[in-house]
């Protein structure tokens, strides 16, 4: 499985007084089994970006290829696409509709047109592997917290047996416990499934924990492309763009300043840790 | 300000067909003293009952037990209804369900309309409102074409052209990003601090309760912990049992005295933290 | 972008017309619709007919803009001309196998015809010059008398300017759930007609539950705001009549009269 992004552009509202570009010339190539953090403030374009991915948003130049194919092809399947490329929005109650869990997770299978003891077994597999309790199958989706809807929601995609899964801040109004549970859950499916992963966010403090590889978009361009150290020795640009690099690469950098001889390229909690502890030991 | 005496607060909830199935119990004893001016903070997972005590504070909801007193207004008193509103405005978490007008100046003057105030009065007031959150260039903008922090400063400024005394936040951050939520966090400081008005922030985003005077934790509707954001922080497994975290700096030092360093609990900010380590190296 | 339909279709330039007192453009749109009907000769359509012109020439609107309206009621506008040509008994004038046209149809089409050309650009004039606030505001004033009757008038008003606000955000919601439900290989495009009714409930359930709850945050929004009916609210921006609403008034009150004396009974 691979996704060739190949000189994308998109015009918003194209033939209208208001149109303006959303993207511009984006190139990105997405292998198998990779965990890639796009981060980019509110209009930064990330999220017209996913819609190209699973072919929702058709490119106004340039071309989509999904394991080498066009996929604006008149004979290729755009169905098989999106159940392939899995994309789940940022709020679960764009999607929740049926009057139990279970029911909704079947909606996806369901659409693909497969055997109702087939849709069923998806469904139940997918609930499972979120983690879900047997007890909320059958209860309406919306008397759930919202981490459990969310998690409903990834379900929902995850029954369609995609080999990419993309999700738009999939953490956005949680509280730090539902936070960690839900970026817990993708770590899960990337490490476990091997689910090829796309976690969109504007925080890097969440992403940098967990990805191996960081996008960043600016006003419809890629800015960055690149493993989280490199993207952020690029502090300074970042903060131009209104995004911070993680907060223990700023302590790191003020400690290095005050004359600890400390790795200011460290970007997790735990490297820090070390990083100080061996500072110290010294 | 305010005062809460022993405030309970219950809700039945019923089944599909209406049938009672039972009875939670939101907001559990609950005694807390705002003090005029202070800058406090409410802290909780989602579901702890954070939100509905703070729809307590400006009678959107009445005890079911004990009292709630604002500025010596009990608010079931049903007389001072509108003045207890009027003092003691409240801002929502959703940007968009709470702006009224389809012009920004006229959402701000919504609240004056409201209450009565005459109309040479009610353009004075959304002036200087519109020019305290700093979005006077934008009076005659579509409030759908703002951004979701521009557009809780608008909500903000039609909370302050009431005049109140005191501003209850509910969740004013959680569906921003991280830009938007620095602009409204800064406007709440500098209402507390230039403007003098008593505010109290409902989150559970930990960076933006470090620099109030009083956190209050809650946990299944009571007040779980209360003290200084140091005192409140220095109990990282305590708060992790509650659901909710701490400050990454926070954090770092926490595992660090755990590995051996011995650095004082309660670390808030980087600069707090270079210095404590600064003078451990010189030891 | 969904966001910037307006209702209405607010035609945003400067002009006389744009500047005049809401409730003066809604009386003026009432007092044109009477005289319409109640003139019955070439002359009196003549005179109205001018009377637009000049409204319309005065407004700074194009004419192409007012006429892209006309194109929704063609359909309406052929059937009344065809069922008053073919059906209105009297002189024939023309017969064809067994329909026949008479005289009197032919008067009553025209007639028709061009009361209805008149009623809608004279009311899109109206609605294309004034702001769907100023409209609300304008309508509120001019209808308070019904208050005497217990119409809530201020509460209708109100619910129309809440909804002109909110039908922008709701459509951008539906086009967001419409493509989460995509991502889940929802088809909402092919099928017959009772399939594709069926295939609109994974986008009307999550609209309505977001529209409901919308609607109970407001709520909330408006009391926390001292929000209680129109009993003692003062306006940040009342309606105060200036010397050219009085003027136009007094150019409304002379039309009508040149109208009904050339249009109805001098003639």
């Amino acid at each position: 499985m691979s996704i060739i992004l190949d000189h994308i552009n998109y015009i918003y509202d194209e033939d209208t007084a208001m149109a303006h570009p959303a993207l511009i010339d984006v190139n990105i190539k997405i292998e198998n089994g990779e965990f890639i953090g796009l981060i980019g403030h509110t209009g930064s374009g990330k999220s017209t970006l996913i819609q190209h991915m699973n072919g929702l948003v058709k490119p106004t130049s340039g071309a989509v290829y999904f394991d080498g194919k066009d996929i604006s092809d008149p004979d290729f399947d755009r169905k098989a696409l999106r159940a392939k490329v899995g994309l789940v929005f940022q709020y679960p109650e764009h999607q929740l509709f049926e009057t139990d869990c279970f029911k909704d997770v079947c909606f996806g299978p369901k659409n693909l047109g497969l055997s109702q003891k087939e849709v069923e077994l998806r469904a139940y597999e997918a609930l499972k592997q979120v983690g879900f309790d047997d007890d909320y199958f059958y209860q309406s989706p919306f008397d759930l917290s919202g981490g459990q809807k969310r998690r409903v929601a990834i379900a929902g995609v995850l029954a369609m047996k995609p080999e990419i899964l993309i999700l738009d801040e999939p953490t956005a109004g949680l509280d730090p416990k539902g936070r960690e549970d839900i970026l817990g859950l993708i770590k899960s499916l990337h490490d476990e499934m091997g689910i090829t992963i796309i976690l969109v966010s504007h925080s890097m403090d969440d992403v940098a924990d967990y990805v191996d590889r960081i996008i960043v978009m600016n006003k419809g361009k890629v800015a960055f492309d690149d493993i989280p150290k490199e993207v952020f020795r690029h502090r300074k640009e970042l903060e131009e763009i209104g995004l911070a690099a993680p907060q223990v690469t700023y302590v790191m950098q003020e400690l290095k300043a005050a004359g600890f001889d400390v790795d200011v390229d460290v970007t997790t909690l735990d490297e820090a840790k070390n990083e100080i502890l061996r500072a110290f030991s010294k | 300000m305010i005062r809460t005496n022993k405030l309970v607060f219950e809700y039945i909830r019923r089944d599909e067909e209406g049938n009672v199935e039972g009875i939670t119990r939101a907001v559990d004893d609950v005694n807390i003293d705002v003090k005029p001016g202070q800058f406090i903070a409410v802290l909780g997972h989602n579901g702890s009952g954070k939100s509905t005590l703070a729809k307590h504070f400006n009678a959107l909801l009445y005890p079911t037990e004990g009292e709630v007193i604002v500025d010596g207004m009990n608010t079931q008193d049903g007389e001072k209804l509108w003045d207890i509103r009027q003092e003691a405005g409240m801002i929502f978490q959703n940007p968009d369900n709470q702006i009224i007008g389809q012009v920004v100046e006229e959402d701000v003057g919504f609240g004056p309309e409201n209450m009565g105030v005459p109309t040479d009065e009610i353009w004075e007031r959304v002036d200087e409102s519109l020019r305290t959150v700093n979005m006077l260039e934008f009076r005659k903008s579509s409030p759908n074409h703002l951004s979701g922090g521009q557009k809780q400063r608008v909500s903000i400024a039609g909370v302050i052209a009431m005049h109140p005394k005191c501003i209850i936040m509910d969740e004013p951050t959680a569906m921003l990003d991280p830009n938007g939520r620095k602009d409204i966090i800064r406007a709440a400081r500098a209402l507390n601090s230039v403007e003098g008005i008593t505010v109290i922030l409902i989150t559970h985003y930990m960076e933006e309760v470090i620099y109030a005077d009083k956190v209050f934790v809650m946990d299944k509707g009571h007040v779980e912990m209360q003290g200084t954001p140091k005192e409140i922080f220095s109990q990282v497994e305590k708060l992790k049992e509650l659901r909710l975290g701490v400050p990454q700096v926070t954090l770092l030092a926490h595992e660090l005295k755990k590995s051996g360093l011995p650095l004082p609990d309660g670390i808030l900010t980087k600069e707090e933290f270079v210095e404590e380590l600064k003078k451990l190296k010189k030891k | 972008m969904l966001r910037d339909i307006t209702l209405g279709q607010y035609y945003r330039t400067e002009s006389i017309i744009h500047k005049l007192d809401p409730r003066v453009k809604i009386i003026g749109t009432f007092v044109f619709l009477i005289a319409i009907f109640m003139v019955n000769n070439a002359l009196g359509y003549a005179i109205a007919g001018l009377f637009l012109a000049m409204n319309i020439k005065l407004s700074n609107v194009p004419v192409k803009f007012i006429f892209r309206g006309m194109k929704s009621i063609f359909f309406l506008l052929m059937i009344s001309i065809v069922f008053n040509l073919f059906l209105t008994p009297g002189t024939p004038i023309l017969t064809v196998w067994k329909i026949k046209i008479t005289k009197e149809g032919l008067k009553i089409a025209v007639k028709m015809a061009i009361r209805l050309v008149f009623l809608i650009t004279g009311s899109s004039l109206m609605t294309l010059t004034t702001t769907p606030n100023n409209l609300t505001d304008g309508l509120e004033s001019v209808l308070k008398p019904l208050k005497i009757v217990h119409v809530p008038v201020h509460e209708i008003s109100m619910m129309m300017s809440i909804a002109l606000r909110f039908i922008p955000i709701l459509l951008e919601e539906t086009d967001k759930i419409m493509k989460a439900q995509m991502a889940r290989c929802a088809d909402f495009e092919s099928g017959s007609i009772i399939n594709r009714a069926k295939n609109m409930v994974p986008l009307l359930v999550p609209l309505f539950i977001s529209a409901f709850r919308r609607a109970m945050d407001l709520a909330m929004a408006m009391e926390a705001r001292c929000y209680r009916g129109g009993e003692g609210r003062t306006k940040m921006k009342p309606l105060i009549y200036k010397k050219r609403d009085m003027l136009a008034y007094l150019v409304l009150g002379l039309f009508l009269v040149v109208c009904i004396i050339f249009g109805r009974i001098l003639f």
